[in-house]
């Protein structure tokens, strides 16, 4: 192989780039722990493809002696390795991408370490993928660990996978073996709803069948593993599949060029094609298919492309351009996978951040239907979901996004989920369906309104949240301020802490996926309340900021007054009324806000109290009885006023 | 249109990246070191905005001791295609004269590139650079990401960084945060040879060969390219056809002996070579510093 490279390029340098420039491209993934030889695998494709260059020769001859496991000959596993010493610094390792080359494609490996952490690597590395290369070592068979890197597989999509039996050479090339492995792993496979599979037996440390037929298997007639990788036909669904443009930019230059740019997702498109804009459902017809090297007749999904439209319609960053004859659908509820990718746990009701295409969105989660052990397949109830679980959840987004199910298209229905504080990507999901019950349930118009209600009451209602440690205070200040208003005439409920748990949240313990839930069910009462035209108090230690902005979120503009009781935690503890602090520092109590859980203080509160012992309760309360007046709250809606 | 070459493919996929990172970032910049690697970054940054021009400047983070062709081939690249080109020089360095004889190959890098570049993202408020590095360039470059997070110190923090699924980046931010992008990820130095051929994409001539005055030095030829360079005793530059598989600061950059003076017979001349590009670099050799703790400088 490489000789014929070789021969071409000192003879006829321009005949070898006209051969090469017409190369495909594959991308695989292998699937495999290091005992079953998978950097020497790789190790020994980009040796073969001459890939390695002398001075890299020179430190693998002299590193192979030093280090190497194969008695001084070339230990190919040594060109890849890297991710062990990287695990000892500490560093977070995912996926390495490799590349080699051969007569007629290139490729991309991605290489995933084994053991912890598998299932987000191995995610993030098939996502990207056509193929699969499991490896099995003739020695062991089909394990566990073989089951779970084909299940990942076939649910990130793969249909192509090769099983490369791998190390025959220590089973004496046996065909018996050879032949028991295949036929166990079709029949497990079958179940996954993999079909398209190719056995091959080989050796990586060998070399037998990786380029050339190898004379150790004169029974097996099947493609040598490169010979396979060069030609197989990668079923591309995404070229037959409808049309999809995820618009990704606006392109502007003057105002006689308005063109959307994107990278194609799906299907073919072609000027004077009928297309419609999602979500807003406008049509209009395609008018240039306009690239820096001149308009094209066609474009096919994987192009990046900018497009004109024949008329004027309302199209921006995040909207899809469709096929008119079959749009992708629009929805914000749907079933989907989630794989949990952070080492912090997954919080029903929590607000994040989806990235679906171009386009990002708030969203929450539900509690999973239930999660999936990745070795057993077996479906689990789970609460929440943990770094490296999968499950099955419904999830609700703040807007209506254009979608197609993950099975139809990678690129419309993968997406990432963000946390809004940190930024960092905690998930990846595959949507399935949209869920139809929001379509169900619809608001009674009813004429008897908030703002109604509340002019009877003489009042503007509001939630009033005091947030802070345990023992801070709150509830204290809380009942005073209810006093005074109530002593006003003012119409008010509160809704404390331990009212609330011993009824509505009498299921929910003191995890943060309990606490987050706990808050979801008061905001939603608390929003209720407001709608009759009652001023809400609500007394909670709600440590988690997001939780807090998700409150604030569900009522309108000046209903949510966030007021911090600001005490130091030495103060709090020191008051300690319940004797909960105690419990906590002596392990009685997990999960103790302060003690062995954060409280994250806000950033901007409506209004701060000093509650460190320097001011007391009462005085406290009077300032938030000021604030309240102040803010307008204790006077009547003005008349005509909306709600 | 039948299926897409490879060519094509990270052609697309590098053109989604920059329309993906431009698009959600309030300041962005193009870090330009007039290499081959450089212009084909520059080329497909042109492609992604066509008709526009791309939505940022480029930034060209200088030493002073680049070769003098560098310079007239940025300046030249810049006035045709009409792109905003800043030029930053670390003053302090320009003030103290720190230059690779004196002060050594480290320091100088340290202070020109690594310090100089800090510099330059803070004082124009750059949130998101995009910058030429390869996976396929250094062992230890395979699981950078595409989209990479930095810390307020520009330092690159490896348990800060993001998993990435298939064409999603995610390009959020925390205050003071910044990222660098890297749409040639996917590329090797083959493919970016292979494409500056298909597209007649300009590069620096001193890629390729030509009769250029060299010394040898400490293994290396060394290029005497102006009168700043103090002769060892006994060393006399020479006419020697050579040419350069990287650019950097002509005293830290080997020259190797050629004879290929076209773009055909350079890329013949790698297929047959059996040296590794980034051989050519005095500064990888530096025993103070690998790729790795450049990188956690915020070298790249």
């Amino acid at each position: 192989m490489a000789h014929t490279t070789n021969d071409l390029v000192a003879t006829d340098i321009e005949a070898y780039l006209r051969l090469h420039e017409h190369k495909s491209l594959l991308r695989f993934i292998t699937c495999g722990s290091v005992d079953d030889g998978k950097s020497t695998l790789i190790g020994r494709l980009l040796y073969d493809s001459k890939l390695v260059f002398s001075d890299h020769l020179a430190a693998l001859e002299s590193d192979s002696k030093k280090v190497g496991t194969q008695g001084g000959e070339l230990d190919f596993a040594l060109l890849v390795d890297g991710l062990a010493a990287e695990r000892e610094q500490g560093i977070t390792i995912d996926v390495a991408y490799r590349f080699f080359s051969t007569e007629r494609r290139k490729f991309i490996v991605a290489d995933t370490p084994g053991h912890e952490q598998y299932t987000r690597n191995m995610v993030t590395g098939a996502s990207t993928a056509d193929l699969a290369v499991i490896l099995i070592d003739a020695r062991k068979g089909v394990l566990t660990q073989t089951r779970r890197h084909s299940y990942l597989v076939s649910l990130l999509g793969i249909r192509n996978i090769v099983v490369a039996v791998n190390k025959l050479d220590l089973v004496d090339y046996s065909q018996e073996v050879f032949d028991r492995i295949e036929a166990d792993y079709r029949s497990f496979a079958a179940e996954i709803g993999l079909s398209d599979i190719v056995c091959i037996p080989m050796s990586a440390l060998a070399g037998d069948n990786i380029t050339e037929p190898s004379p150790n298997t004169p029974w097996y007639d099947g493609p040598t593993l490169v010979g396979h990788l060069e030609t197989v036909e990668i079923a591309d669904d995404l070229h037959t599949g409808p049309f999809r443009l995820p618009v990704q930019w606006v392109n502007r230059p003057n105002l006689d060029f308005r063109g959307f740019s994107g990278q194609i997702a799906g299907g073919v498109v072609r000027p004077g094609d009928r297309v419609r804009a999602l979500p807003s459902g406008q049509e209009s017809s395609i008018a240039r298919i306009v690239t820096a090297d001149g308009d094209l007749d066609e474009a096919v999904a994987g192009q990046s492309v900018t497009v004109t439209l024949m008329d004027e319609i309302d199209v921006s960053r995040g909207d899809v351009i469709a096929a008119a004859s079959e749009p992708a659908a629009v929805a914000d509820q749907f079933e989907c996978h989630l794989v949990w990718m952070s080492d912090e746990p997954m919080l029903p009701g929590r607000p994040y951040l989806l990235k679906l295409g171009s386009r990002t969105t708030g969203v929450t989660v539900a509690q999973p239907k239930y999660k999936v052990n990745v070795n057993t397949l077996e479906h689990a109830a789970a609460r929440t979901l943990e770094l490296n679980e999968i499950g099955v959840c419904n999830i609700h987004l703040d807007r209506r996004v254009p979608f197609d199910p993950y099975t139809a298209n990678r690129d419309m229905g993968g997406f990432i989920l963000i946390d809004r504080f940190t930024r960092a990507t905690v998930a990846a999901g595959l949507l399935h369906f949209a869920l139809r019950r929001a379509d169900n349930v619809h608001w009674q118009a009813v004429e008897v309104d908030k703002t109604a209600r509340a002019r009877l009451k003489g009042q503007r209602p509001a939630v009033v949240w005091f947030t802070g440690l345990s023992g801070a205070g709150k509830s204290t200040i809380a009942n005073l301020v209810e006093k005074r208003l109530h002593d006003q005439g003012f119409h008010t409920y509160l809704l404390d802490g331990d009212n609330v748990r011993h009824g509505l949240g009498r299921d929910l313990g003191f995890t943060d996926a309990d606490r987050v839930e706990n808050i979801r069910r008061t905001a939603e009462v608390a929003k209720l309340m407001v709608d009759s035209g009652v001023i809400v108090l609500a007394s909670f230690i709600s440590p988690f900021r997001a939780e807090r902005d998700m409150a604030r979120s569900l009522l309108g503009d000046g209903e949510f007054v966030e007021v911090h009781v600001d005490a130091p935690l030495s103060v709090a503890e020191a008051r300690d009324r319940k004797g909960l602090y105690a419990k906590a520092r002596r392990g009685e109590l997990a999960h103790f806000t302060g003690i062995d859980s954060p409280y994250e203080p806000p950033e901007t509160p409506e209004l701060r109290l000093d509650a460190s012992g320097s001011v007391s309760a009462e005085e406290n309360a009077g300032l938030v009885v000021e604030h309240l007046r102040r803010a307008g709250i204790l006077e009547p809606p003005a008349p005509g006023a909306e709600a | 249109m039948g299926r897409l070459t490879h060519l094509q493919r990270l052609e697309a996929e590098s053109i989604q990246i920059f329309r993906e990172a431009a698009a959600e970032s309030e300041r962005p910049v193009m870090l330009y070191s007039v290499g081959k690697d450089s212009s084909v970054l520059l080329h497909l940054a042109m492609k992604a905005f066509h008709p526009s021009l791309p939505p940022f400047p480029l930034l060209h983070v200088d030493t002073t001791w680049k070769f003098r062709a560098m310079y007239d081939f940025r300046d030249k690249v810049a006035a045709d295609l009409g792109i905003d080109l800043i030029v930053h020089q670390n003053p302090e360095c320009v003030e103290r004269g720190i230059n690779p004889f004196d002060h050594g190959s480290a320091t100088h890098t340290d202070m020109w590139k690594t310090q100089g570049l800090k510099q330059a993202l803070d004082m124009h408020g750059f949130d998101l650079a995009f910058g030429g590095a390869r996976r396929d360039e250094e062992k230890s470059r395979a699981k950078e990401r595409v989209f990479s997070i930095r810390s307020a110190q520009h330092r690159w923090d490896p348990k800060a960084q993001r998993p990435e699924l298939w064409r999603l980046y995610n390009a959020g931010r925390q205050p003071g945060q910044s990222i660098r992008v890297f749409p040639l990820s996917n590329w090797t130095e083959l493919d970016v040879w292979q494409y500056i051929h298909r597209e007649q994409i300009p590069i620096v001539p001193l890629y390729l060969a030509a009769q250029r005055p060299v010394v040898e030095r400490d293994g290396a030829l060394i290029m005497v390219d102006d009168d700043r360079m103090p002769l060892r005793p006994g060393e006399v530059p020479e006419q020697r056809s050579v040419r350069f598989r990287t650019l950097g600061c002509y005293p830290l950059t080997g020259a190797v002996e050629s004879s290929a003076s076209t773009l055909t017979e350079i890329i013949r001349e790698m297929l047959l070579t059996t040296s590794s590009e980034r051989q050519g670099r005095v500064i990888d050799h530096d025993s103070s510093g690998s790729m790795e703790k450049k990188k956690q400088e915020g070298y790249f």
